[in-house]
């Protein structure tokens, strides 16, 4: 991928990530929240990994994104009207990210690999649904039937915690 | 040309913004959708190092993409039990800001 496509992409997920935490209005959040992870499938492709791609796309895009919003139009949830604010809360919590940003760079600076580009593959990847679905049901079978376990204890304990109480 | 610390420097501006909508933002819908974008980042550097070890084969080391891949199962059962635990907590309180949950307040 050329270096410009990257840091458009790159743009887009960081400035509308920045507006789903500036976002007075959850609605406009959640759109928000679309077009950054529309950005960071992008990204993903430009890494050569389509299927993780074309998941993310589906699973957050499709499914998390519509579960958002059906919850902020079933809640019936307002912008949040100007509410007398923390200023020394808010300052330690821009403060402590800014840190940890920082603790980040400076990692990545000092890492060696960091500075190399990416080798060159044999082939294309886009028969990667074929590579990971073979290492899924072979080396990663045991996780994979623990990770359904799992996917069913949340659907039944979603049913139970938005079940009304009988009066 | 690109580089991995390019990648990993998007992903870690991601994660810090994430990280400030945790701490900043009052409304649970908003904290939850910040942990998303926390997720998100680290699912962008676990797939640029995928793309950075190519193994003897020539191809993309996959055992890290089948984690991104169980990563973002995980992360969607979260986000539905989190939305229900919303639902309820709007039904007993009619508030989704975490400043007007103080029962647990010593």
């Amino acid at each position: 991928m050329s270096p410009f496509l990257f840091w458009i992409f790159a743009a887009l997920t960081v400035i509308f990530g920045a507006a789903v935490v500036l976002n007075r209005n959850p609605v406009a959040s959640a759109l928000s929240l679309v077009v950054s992870f529309l950005g960071l499938s992008a990204l993903f492709m430009s890494l050569d990994a389509f299927f993780v791609g074309i998941i993310q796309v589906l699973v957050y895009a499709g499914a998390v994104m519509v579960l958002f919003l059906f919850i902020i139009m079933l809640l019936d949830i307002r912008a949040e009207e100007g509410r007398r604010v923390n200023w020394l809360a808010g300052a330690g919590g821009i403060g402590v990210a800014l840190i940890l940003l920082i603790q980040i760079c400076v990692v990545i600076k000092h890492f060696q690999s960091a500075r190399r580009i990416f080798p060159p593959l044999a082939r294309s990847t886009t028969d990667d649904v074929w590579n990971i679905g073979a290492l899924l049901f072979n080396n990663y079978n045991l996780p994979f039937q623990i990770i359904g376990v799992l996917v069913l204890v949340a659907t039944i304990g979603v049913v139970l915690l938005s079940r009304r109480e009988p009066r | 040309m690109i580089t991995l610390g390019d990648y990993l420097v998007v992903s870690a501006v991601l994660f810090t913004i994430g990280f400030a909508g945790v701490m900043l933002r009052r409304n649970l819908i908003v904290i939850l959708m910040s942990l998303e974008l926390m997720l998100n980042a680290a699912n962008l550097s676990l797939v640029a190092f995928s793309r950075f070890r190519v193994g003897v084969s020539g191809l993309p080391d996959y055992n890290t993409q089948v984690f991104v891949f169980f990563v973002i199962t995980v992360a969607a059962a979260e986000v539905a039990v989190g939305l229900a635990l919303l639902v309820a907590l709007y039904r007993a309180r009619q508030t989704t800001d975490v400043a007007d949950i103080t029962s647990l307040k010593f």
